[in-house]
């Protein structure tokens, strides 16, 4: 989140979309409730109705999939009736930047694009640029190549009339939202935008965002009270295993995972650090050298010195372009190109889609090691419904975890907070922390290359590690520390010390911090501050809803993100009864504000409001994503339409996929699966379950897999409320309870009638008789950027089921 | 420090209510009985945080002689001001399950059950099948020749359950091995 759960209650308007908000965040919902309190319009965009919809003050159904075409339709309302915030879009953005000349567009295609790769060649979408290296601004907006201009020529195919045949939405809903939301592109207004997996789960997921971000910033909506770009994070300790970094392609802290092309830290370096023609862009990521020093020194101690590069070289290199995420994890185990591995606190064979390919693969490997609360349809795969264990081969470990009560430690919430935990009771029998499992497996690894030697000991046995794992050290790890005496301001850091925030982490080896985010988070001076609980605000904080003394929050305490942006030129609030920040008396009030120079009206120390872009300014051009500089709508991998009318490219050109024999695609408008399929969770279940399935008084209330499906589809394909049904896809076959309801409706696509139903994934076969996995219908097609798959858009179809094997 | 919501209630409750009631009548001792044996009477509270979803609601767990006795929602906490879901209200439940998982299990090539095994054994057959694999399949150099350090054939799944500590923990770990094929539920 941009913001944080409080601050939704700023809102004049909350736009809802791509997430069921009161059923998954039920209990910050109440501050949407308190925005409706104070007037504002709630407006729930999603494919079917549902507890958020029913606290809305009206539901808008979307067919799944197509949510660039109605918020690019909402682009161009702005556009065309010049309903932006014109000196924020001016000064704060990147609106007046001239595009390079090899930009074009044609039919869905942006220029540079190679069909045999999949892929394109994003040089071809450079800003132009001046003799000192810098953009090319036009403040007056005349040039054609204006990022605005190219934006408005680029949605002025997204009328209203386009957007209603895509999405299924009346021209009147279209108006009543964009009406709505349109409106806080005042100054003294502010909207915000509440996703979450309902968008990032399609293969133009990061675009979906990036159309946010686009209204946002026309709206000046990014920085302010009650504003900005709100992503509703599902699993508890996602933001914190985010900003950690259990993934393959970032090291801790968002720098990217070291590849083959940067041999050295000084060749990491210059490619990872931007560096910015403008005096007054702080370009924030300048000082990514300090963070990675730190991180190097975090990791390897002593043993990391400027002279051996900080040991940058024992760090895995990944081979350029090649794509290690978990889809391609599972492809290669299919495959039979991996031995084993560790899958803690996940349930695979369950929730990944296209479950069918997960549990065959996971049949293939030598080895497989689980922690866990309860047995899962990932660890007992060996034994699932129609598997011989006799055949199975693979030799499984299951360790037994601990739960949250019987740890320590903290986490970070979906506003960024930084919250302690204490242990209230020692774990189950014998069950461990996940820390417990892997410090002492880690020794004996260590003890292995000790007595016998082996390939590549070093990075192993140099590392800066620990005997036995203590929260509160690795609490302060995370902060990092001083390792050499060093003066900061007019104080003296022992060796050993804290260090008090990330400005004091250095590129030279003095310092190390296993993550930069959260340095500041424990402090010689004030201790541990995810600890804190203090309800202390000034006046001006209460006002918004700000709690800066509670808990503590990552980067050094700011709460609301670019915040720079809530201000004008000499500082003064756009909204003075919601104020984040404020320049009173030469300093700043509020909130920690984005960085400690003084507003933009000073020439030479001011800074502009987008701190971690290289230019500072609000991008609505953007070179990075992998499909394109501008979002442009493209059907779902699997779709009922064989053409859409934004272009003739019906898909997106360039998402991922697999094509193994368990990878079917069903063609466009198959009339074998003509209808469209989306999956959730609900509130008494956890994702795919298996933690909620195992407590009896949830699985009491929702206690089967069902099927939501219109009265019409029921009519038509002779079902009733109730009866059994079977759901095929071109993958995989999953028995469900038919729900025939007025929250799903039929939808008009194009002149023709498009059906769409819905299923929640949160049953499986370890469960008896509640089902089993719905994502053995869901398709591995993935998003080009962050290769998350589309398990929220495919193509099924249904019919009454003679008997049920899967439900009792 | 200020006055928080709790303190303030827990005045309230000891004082003003009970006076109240008494005053207008109530014969207090059937209550007073009651209140005496309440079960989280003499426990000690713990501040947790709900495991499920990124609205991180505190709570307080009420332990008794080692024991989980109670849990709630923490009514000081500015987001939830003390409310829980469905979910979070099922705590105590989740950790009276009978279904947890108590003791490392094996479960041996071919077999048909699961056989129950000690720490040691299990973490000292993990190590050395990660030490072979590793040994064995570690790429030192790509086809360009260039230091890769990477460790394919292994992978690592999960989890946005760890705290940030564990996570720590869990990527040092795996970038030390040099295992490439590391992924979480951020990307589902």
């Amino acid at each position: 989140m941009t913001n944080h759960w409080i601050d939704i209650q700023n809102s004049d308007a909350v736009l809802i979309i791509g997430s069921n908000a009161a059923e998954h965040h039920p209990v910050a919902f109440k501050w949407v409730m308190r925005a409706k309190d104070r007037g504002a319009a709630l407006m729930h965009v999603d494919p079917k109705f549902s507890r958020t919809s029913a606290r809305c003050d009206f539901h808008v159904p979307l067919r799944s999939g197509t949510d660039i075409a109605f918020l690019g339709g909402m682009i161009n309302h702005i556009l065309e009736k010049e309903l932006y915030f014109k000196e924020y879009v001016e000064k704060y953005t990147n609106a007046a930047f001239v595009v390079g000349k090899n930009y074009a567009f044609n039919d869905g295609l942006f220029s540079g694009f190679n069909a045999a790769a999949r892929r394109y060649d994003k040089s071809m979408w450079a800003m132009e640029t001046g003799p000192d290296g810098g953009p090319v601004i036009d403040p007056s907006f005349k040039n054609e190549r204006c990022v605005i201009n190219l934006m408005r020529k680029h949605y002025s195919r997204y009328t209203l009339k386009n957007v209603s045949d895509i999405t299924g939405v009346s021209q009147d809903n279209l108006l009543k939202v964009y009406d709505r939301f349109c409106a806080t592109g005042k100054p003294d207004k502010a909207g915000t935008i509440m996703y979450a997996l309902g968008w990032t789960q399609h293969t133009v997921g990061v675009q979906n965002i990036r159309c946010s971000a686009l209204i946002q910033l026309l709206l000046g909506n990014i920085g302010v009270a009650g504003g900005g770009i709100n992503a509703l994070r599902g699993e508890p300790n996602v933001q914190g295993s985010t900003d950690h970094a259990l993934l393959y392609n970032n090291l801790p802290g968002y720098h990217a995972t070291p590849n083959a092309s940067w041999q050295t830290l000084a060749e990491y370096n210059k490619a990872n650090t931007p560096v910015t023609a403008l005096k007054n862009s702080a370009n924030w990521w300048s000082n990514r050298p300090k963070y990675m020093t730190s991180l190097l020194k975090g990791w390897f101690g002593d043993a990391a010195t400027p002279e051996n590069d900080f040991c940058y070289a024992y760090l895995p290199k990944l081979e350029p372009g090649q794509d290690y995420s978990y889809m391609y994890v599972m492809d290669k185990m299919y495959h039979g190109k991996l031995e084993g591995g560790f899958i803690f606190g996940v349930n695979p064979m369950n929730s990944f889609p296209n479950t069918n390919k997960m549990r065959a693969a996971l049949d293939k490997l030598d080895w497989l090691v689980c922690s866990e609360l309860h047995h899962s349809e990932t660890t007992d795969n060996w034994q699932r419904p129609g598997s011989d264990p006799k055949s199975q081969k693979t030799e499984v470990f299951l360790l037994p975890s601990a739960h949250r009560i019987e740890k320590e430690g903290t986490i970070s919430n979906s506003g960024r907070w930084l919250q302690w935990f204490d242990q209230g009771v020692k774990p189950a029998g014998e069950a461990r922390n996940f820390a417990d499992i892997f410090v002492p497996l880690f020794n004996k690894i260590r003890a292995l290359y000790t007595a016998e030697g082996g390939v590549l000991p070093e990075p192993i046995l140099k590392m800066h590690w620990t005997e036995k794992f203590k929260a509160d050290e690795w609490t302060k790890r995370i902060n990092g520390f001083f390792w050499a005496d060093t003066k900061v301001g007019d104080k003296t850091y022992k060796r050993g010390q804290l260090v008090p925030a990330f400005g004091a982490l250095t590129a030279d080896g003095s310092t190390s911090s296993l993550n930069w985010v959260y340095a500041g988070s424990y402090t010689e001076e004030e201790g541990n501050k995810s600890k804190r609980r203090d309800t202390t605000q000034t006046p001006m904080q209460a006002a918004i809803g700000l709690y800066p003394n509670w808990s503590w929050c990552w980067p050094v305490n700011r709460r609301i993100l670019y915040n720079r942006a809530s201000v004008d030129e000499n500082g003064k609030p756009w909204n003075p009864e919601r104020a984040v920040i404020a320049w009173e008396n030469g300093k700043w009030t509020g909130d920690v504000p984005d960085g400690p120079w003084p507003p933009m009206a000073d020439k030479e120390k001011g800074k502009l409001p987008f701190i971690m872009m290289k230019d500072g300014h609000g991008g609505f051009f953007a070179s990075g994503p992998a499909d394109g500089p501008l979002p442009e709508h493209y059907e779902p991998a699997e779709t009922p339409l064989s053409s859409h009318v934004f272009s003739k490219q019906l898909s997106s050109p360039v998402y991922k996929f697999h094509s193994s024999d368990m990878d079917q695609v069903a063609p466009p408008a198959d009339p074998r699966y003509p209808i469209v399929l989306t999956t959730y969770s609900l509130t008494e279940h956890w994702c795919g379950g298996g933690e909620t399935r195992n407590v009896p008084n949830l699985l009491e209330t929702e206690p089967q897999l069902y099927v939501e499906m219109s009265h019409e589809l029921a009519r038509e394909k002779g079902i009733q409320n109730g009866d059994g049904v079977i759901v095929e896809s071109a993958r995989g076959r999953v028995e469900a309870i038919a729900m025939v309801t007025i929250r799903i409706r039929p939808f008009t696509v194009m002149g023709k009638t498009v059906h769409l139903i819905g299923m929640p994934f949160a049953y499986g076969w370890t469960t008896p008789k509640c089902g089993d996995s719905t994502n053995r219908l869901t398709i591995g097609a993935c998003d080009p950027n962050t290769t998350i798959p589309e398990a929220k858009a495919c193509c099924v179809n249904l019919h009454k089921a003679d008997t049920l094997t899967e439900i009792g | 420090m200020k006055k928080t919501r709790r303190s303030f209630l827990k005045g309230l409750s000891a004082g003003v209510i009970c006076l109240s009631l008494g005053q207008l009548g109530f014969d207090l001792k059937e209550a007073q009985a009651f209140a005496g044996a309440i079960k989280i009477e003499g426990a000690k509270e713990v501040i947790s945080v709900c495991p499920f979803c990124s609205v991180c609601c505190q709570v307080i767990a009420y332990v008794r002689d080692g024991a989980l006795v109670s849990t709630e929602g923490d009514p000081d906490f500015p987001v939830s001001e003390g409310a829980l879901c469905a979910k979070g209200a099922a705590l105590f439940s989740m950790y009276s399950s009978h279904h947890r998982l108590q003791k490392p299990l094996y479960r041996a090539p071919y077999s048909d059950r699961w056989e129950e095994k000690d720490w040691d054994w299990t973490l000292n057959q993990i190590a050395r099948k990660v030490k072979n694999a590793r040994d064995k399949n570690i790429i030192l150099k790509d086809e360009k020749g260039r230091t890769v350090n990477r460790l394919e054939n292994i992978f690592m799944m999960g989890t946005s359950h760890a705290s940030n500590e564990e996570c720590a923990v869990i990527h040092q770990a795996m970038r030390g091995l040099g295992v490439v094929h590391m992924d979480h539920q951020a990307r589902v």
